[in-house]
């Protein structure tokens, strides 16, 4: 297999982009990368593009054909897929374009993960995140997103002492850190108490245990280790990018506070990258809910099942911690564009260790991401390394 | 949506699911293959009795359009006794609510599509302790 390296990273702004087309924002994110790898563009061999739902929000199929000919490179046959795991298709994205470069079947890629949801109102925003899990006997209900996590947040405080006070500082912390990050949709702090005020979404998540859905893109450039070297000397590599299954609905999962699929996920990642869960020195998890970012921290490995909240009541996942988890400020302050956050993690790992990441910046040289899409279905775990 | 809820109201209406003879796992909603035993699968329909207690539950304020008037409503995944875990609407308090809690099923609507648009009707539970 080919070493593959991260050339170029770029992304538009996440939040309400009222004035902004899904053409737009693509756009933005894929010239800034572009730009960031110091590519004229046509060098570009495959498109692979992580979008939830064109066809829902904005009544559009056929998304990577539009971009491919937005961008220019439809002028030159480039191919151009999309690939779809709910809000895990951006991390899919990247998956796909990494085997691309891997394999030696393309020297350099770009990967890019976009969504538009204002387009359209919130009570279909709902209706199209409940197809993020079992539409037939989950949605059905009236089980939507946040009442699936809900349901894993009970069981966690039942079976493992975890409180809402808990949930509630990963909210803080993650708005902390995303008020030193230029692009996020919320730059502003909050307060336990704000959290625990906020109204309820399903009990016991609160509206600020929750991540808001909207609108953004990012992207990055792929290229082998060779053609890498030719544009850039400060390499990201990508040491592993795995991906893992679960049954799609909760009530089919033997235990509902364990994410299988991340944990087969990281396991493999771990191994074929060659490093362990205490080699790494900072994280994007996917805190679509802020229980999913205590889950989280146990399904990596980073502690043990049940023990995740004690990471954030000890203060080690903060960014001053040793151990950094969304220094960006996650999916709770970033803004979740559902498609593009996968690709966003990605953005925000190189950015940390290229030394780049400003006012957030930690000292690492191994970082690692977790996408999740729906409520545990598909994961994808990549990990990334200086050398 | 209709012809997609039509076709299973035999597995809403009561709680029809399968069961695989060959490591007797049960499943709801039904399925056709055995994940376990995969090509030595062999499914065959069952009707659960209905009862069981409460795993888990929440009680859900931001609701989908159609759901609306119910606001607020408690979804629970309920673990059928000698069966699967499914998951459904509980009809009670919120402070009767908990978990552990036993429950029963119950022919229940859920929604309907509009004014004059048709019902939608499936299983709830309701509590059964005395």
């Amino acid at each position: 297999m080919e070493r593959v390296a991260i050339i170029g990273v770029g992304q538009s702004e996440f939040g309400e982009l009222w004035d902004s087309g899904f053409r737009e924002i693509v756009l933005k994110a894929g010239i800034d990368a572009i730009e960031d790898a110091g590519l004229e563009g046509k060098e570009i061999e495959a498109i692979y593009i992580g979008n939830m739902s064109g066809g829902r929000y904005l009544a559009q199929e056929h998304i990577a054909a539009l971009i491919a000919d937005y961008s220019g490179l439809a002028e030159l046959g480039v191919p151009a897929t999309r690939v779809e795991a709910a809000d895990a298709s951006g991390g899919l994205a990247l998956r796909q374009a990494y085997l691309s470069v891997a394999s030696g079947v393309h020297d350099i890629v770009i990967a890019a993960g976009a969504e538009k949801v204002t387009d359209v109102g919130s009570e279909m925003t709902t209706d199209i995140m409940a197809s993020s899990a079992d539409r037939e006997w989950e949605g059905f209900v009236g089980a939507t997103i946040p009442a699936l996590y809900a349901l894993m947040a009970r069981k966690h405080f039942e079976m493992y002492g975890t409180t809402p006070e808990d949930l509630a500082r990963v909210s803080v912390k993650n708005h902390k850190n995303g008020a030193l990050n230029p692009k996020a949709q919320f730059k502003r702090e909050i307060t336990v108490e704000d959290v625990l005020n906020s109204p309820k979404v399903a009990e016991p998540l609160r509206l600020l245990d929750c991540a808001p859905l909207s609108d953004g893109a990012a992207a990055v450039i792929l290229a082998n280790e060779k053609i890498a070297r030719e544009y850039t000397d400060n390499l990201v590599f990508i040491k592993s990018c795995t991906q893992a299954s679960d049954y799609l609905a909760l009530h089919s999962r033997r235990d509902i506070t364990t994410m299988e699929a991340v944990r087969k996920a990281a396991s493999l990642a771990y191994k074929m990258a060659e490093v362990s869960s205490q080699n790494i020195d900072v994280v994007e998890i996917h805190d679509s809910f802020t229980i999913a970012e205590i889950m989280a921290y146990e399904d990596l490995g980073f502690v043990e099942k049940g023990k995740g909240a004690e990471l954030i009541r000890e203060g080690i996942t903060e960014l001053d911690g040793s151990l950094p988890v969304n220094p960006s400020g996650g999916l709770k302050a970033c803004g979740h564009a559902i498609g593009a956050t996968g690709i966003r993690q990605a953005v925000e790992i190189t950015s940390q260790l290229r030394g780049e990441a400003g006012k957030r910046q930690v000292d690492c040289e191994t970082g690692l991401s977790l996408n999740i899409g729906g409520t545990g279905a598909t994961a994808v775990v990549t990990i990334y390394g200086v050398v | 949506m209709l012809p997609r809820f039509w076709r299973k109201i035999k597995y809403r209406y009561d709680i029809v699911g399968s069961v695989c003879e060959t490591c007797n796992t049960k499943y709801y909603p039904p399925r056709n293959f055995c994940p376990i035993c995969r090509r030595r699968s062999s499914i065959k329909e069952e009707m659960f009795e209905g009862k069981g207690k409460v795993l888990s539950y929440t009680v859900v304020h931001d609701t989908p359009e159609e759901y609306k008037l119910e606001k607020p409503y408690i979804i629970a995944l309920i673990e059928l006794d000698n069966g699967p875990v499914i998951t459904s609407q509980v009809v009670c308090s919120e402070n009767e609510i908990r978990t552990g809690m036993r429950v029963k099923k119950a022919f229940r609507k859920y929604f309907e599509d509009g004014e004059d648009g048709i019902i939608y009707y499936g299983t709830k539970f309701v509590p059964d302790e005395d």
